[in-house]
């Protein structure tokens, strides 16, 4: 296999089975995720193959997971731990804020973490409630930790393949709407880092700020949007913390205008972060305030109400004319 | 000393009837393999014999008496039978360094130097013979408390010095003594140990891990979820908890309304509580425990019953919430004492021993209060250092910020 079209989920699939296969210190460890292959089936057939000492099946104890990930990590283990949705991290906030992100710290060096936290996460799916939260604001405000959100099948491949790798916690948040949406990946390409944006469209009046499930819609508002003979150039974050803002700072710097879309909150939420930085780094370049668009101030809505609650088409629209009429 | 070899050919039996003591009635059901078979068998004898005891006397595994007397233990006698005179000694001389180290950095903490100091004063019987229970390949998850445990890792008693100074927040290599960081928030540990003795067990090795926590954190949910999941996978660790009967100002009954050691019963692993005043008992308690780990046969919960003789921490002030009285009994239960009377009547230790080791003592001391006086500030920069193993843009830039505005300072002064 070198490139092949697959959806999201089967894309992390492939990844985890790569790194399964190639380093014996490499665990797969959460709720469901043997037999059943996870909720989502993320982990579908590694327990099969690799056994039921690499890929675990755990209590259902979110705090639990992590807070033995921990201790598997100190004894050269490389955890890779599932929540089964976003809105059940919280029992295990506690270890990842207090324990996995400050060990590397606070040990002078001495102990590295290197554990994966899987999050699916993201609404769209019409889920009950807890289900299609986007929390990863919470953890990018927390030293110690690394945030990634792969948008695509090929950039869910091998983000895995370096968070894995990596010797720092990292929270992949996986965007669960986008989990059977089909891409290319090619399992022999030579991936570039994982903390840099990537342009995923080229403009010249606006630019469009977005990972995970948004940068999707952020395309689509670009096609849109081209039509009306707008030219909105598109960047995939790709990693929260640490944010690239240096390739955001050059986009701007081009296009004078910066809308930053995503499905968490406004409110503290990570657009506030790019906002306040881009204001500083690019003052004398900007036509236009920074505009987000995200979530509202209350809690996550039932699904009938989801779609007014997360950013669509229109409203994204709505903030680009409005970013362009200044 | 005494071995009685038939209770020492089948000390697993006896002692996972340990688990159950709470009555037939709910305590006996089959919920797990291991531990029904034996809970059923002993849990009416533990239950008959805890009735005829005043609920203030707790039931406990003890070895040697407040006076100082040995008494008999058909279960755990074998774990110290072979304990030589200068084993004995040295189990003295551990105790009563550690307690001198103790006292240098509350005199510290007093004198500016620390902080804050979390005194393990009454709590060196519990901390020694754990800690010496220990094989140089096991692991230890301690709390903020286990000076102790520390000592007889091997980590320099300096070290643990650095994070109430307040110029590190620990600081030494775990994996030299593997003694881990003292952890702060309360049971999150007992996880980290949990997962480590999964490691152990994935990797085949005969090693175990201790985890130490204490009567307040057993309220905690990690300290439930670490026993869930060092049963379900058999993890080859030993929950030591240290019950001082304080969580600051709560006394135990703010925390259970059952003997805590009897909370492993409901998990599907022995409890056992041991007197945490006498050396000998956790020494020999935890022996026991370590060797089920090893062997195969899962966690075990020790609970050592002892006493917290001091505050919390220098920060704390106890006379606000218990009586004089309180301490004084447990004075005249002093871990310490109890193994010098021992020592001088079977004529184990001379005067000579007695006051070498004050000298070595009053020399620790000494070399405490030097080395907290001489410890250094940490550089300015160190803030930014360790945030990350591979490192992270916005430290890197943060930190050229912090020393640009370091800078300007230096250019004002250069004027």
């Amino acid at each position: 296999m070198a490139a092949e079209k697959m959806a999201l989920a089967k894309a992390i699939n492939e990844s985890l089975r790569r790194a399964l296969d190639s380093d014996p210190k490499v665990l797969v460890m959460g709720e469901d995720v043997g037999k059943l292959g996870g909720v989502f089936r993320v982990t579908d057939g590694l327990q099969k193959d690799f056994g039921e000492s690499r890929v675990i099946d755990t209590p259902l104890a979110e705090s639990g997971i992590v807070g033995t990930a921990i201790g598997l990590a100190l004894r050269g283990y490389r955890p890779v731990v599932e929540i089964q949705f976003d809105g059940f991290v919280f029992p295990a906030y506690d270890q990842i804020v207090t324990q996995l992100a400050k060990m590397h710290a606070r040990s002078l060096g001495k102990v590295k973490m290197p554990v994966v936290v899987r999050i699916p996460y993201g609404g769209g799916i019409g889920a009950v409630e807890h289900h299609s939260e986007s929390p990863e604001a919470l953890f990018a405000h927390v030293a110690g930790l690394k945030i990634v959100s792969p948008s695509n099948s090929s950039d869910a491949y091998w983000m895995m393949q370096q968070a894995i790798q990596s010797d720092d916690p990292v929270i992949f948040f996986e965007p669960k709407r986008r989990y059977w949406d089909k891409g290319e990946v090619n399992t022999e390409a030579i991936p570039g880092p994982l903390h840099k944006a990537r342009v995923v469209r080229e403009g010249t009046d606006l630019t469009l700020v977005a990972y995970g499930p948004m940068v999707k819609l952020c395309q689509e508002v670009a096609d849109a949007a081209a039509e009306e003979g707008k030219s909105l150039e598109v960047l995939d974050l790709r990693s929260v913390s640490p944010m690239d803002f240096d390739s955001i700072q050059a986009s701007v710097e081009k296009t004078r205008r910066l809308v930053v879309v995503h499905e968490a909150p406004v409110f503290f939420g990570s657009g506030a972060e790019i906002a306040a930085r881009i204001t500083e780094r690019c003052f004398y370049h900007l036509e236009a305030p920074v505009l987000r668009v995200g979530g509202y101030h209350a809690p996550y809505p039932p699904a009938r109400l989801e779609e007014e609650y997360l950013p669509g088409l229109d409203r994204v629209l709505d903030a680009v004319d409005r970013a362009l009429a200044y | 000393m005494t071995v009685d070899s038939s209770a020492a050919s089948e000390p697993r039996r006896s002692a996972a009837g340990k688990a159950g003591t709470t009555g037939s009635k709910t305590g006996t059901k089959r919920t797990t393999r291991t531990t029904s078979r034996t809970t059923t068998s002993t849990a009416s004898r533990t239950t008959t014999r805890s009735t005829t005891k005043k609920s203030t006397d707790p039931e406990l595994v003890q070895l040697l008496t407040p006076e100082g007397k040995r008494v008999k233990n058909a279960e755990y006698d074998s774990y110290v039978a072979g304990i030589t005179p200068e084993e004995l000694r040295g189990l003295y001389r551990d105790m009563v360094l550690t307690r001198r180290f103790d006292a240098e950095a509350t005199a510290l903490q007093r004198q500016g130097e620390l902080g804050l100091w979390a005194s393990l004063l009454g709590q060196e019987a519990a901390q020694i013979g754990s800690g010496r229970a220990t094989r140089e390949d096991d692991y230890v998850f301690p709390t903020y408390r286990e000076h102790g445990v520390a000592w007889c890792r091997g980590v320099d008693p300096t070290n643990l010095l650095g994070m109430f100074r307040g110029v590190n927040h620990g600081g030494w290599d775990p994996n030299s003594n593997n003694f881990h960081l003292y952890t702060i928030v309360i049971g999150s540990q007992t996880l980290h140990a949990t997962g480590y003795a999964m490691g152990i067990a994935k990797d085949g090795a005969d090693s175990a891990v201790i985890a130490y926590f204490g009567d307040g954190a057993s309220s905690q949910g990690d300290v439930a979820e670490s026993f869930t999941f060092s049963a379900v996978y058999n993890a080859p660790v030993v929950f030591f908890c240290q019950n001082n009967q304080w969580a600051i100002s709560e006394p135990t009954e703010k925390q259970t309304r059952v003997p805590l050691y009897q909370r492993a019963q409901g998990f599907g692993f022995p409890g056992v509580r041991v007197d945490g005043n006498d050396v000998l008992a956790c020494l020999a308690v935890t022996k026991w425990a370590l060797e089920r780990a090893r062997s195969g046969e899962g966690p075990t919960l020790v609970e050592a019953y002892t006493y917290r003789m001091g505050a919390h921490t220098t920060s704390d002030d106890p006379t606000k919430y218990r009586a004089d009285e309180e301490r004084e009994a447990w004075e005249a239960k002093d871990p310490i004492l109890r193994l010098r009377r021992y020592l001088e009547a079977s004529n184990h230790a001379d005067e000579g021993f007695f006051a070498e080791l004050e000298a070595e003592s009053e020399a620790l001391g000494r070399r405490v209060r030097e080395a907290v006086r001489a410890m250094p500030d940490p550089d300015n920069f160190a803030v930014f250092e360790n945030v990350y193993a591979d490192g992270h843009a916005l430290v890197d830039e943060e930190r050229a910020q912090f020393a640009a505005y370091q800078a300007s300072f230096a250019d004002v002064e250069g004027v």
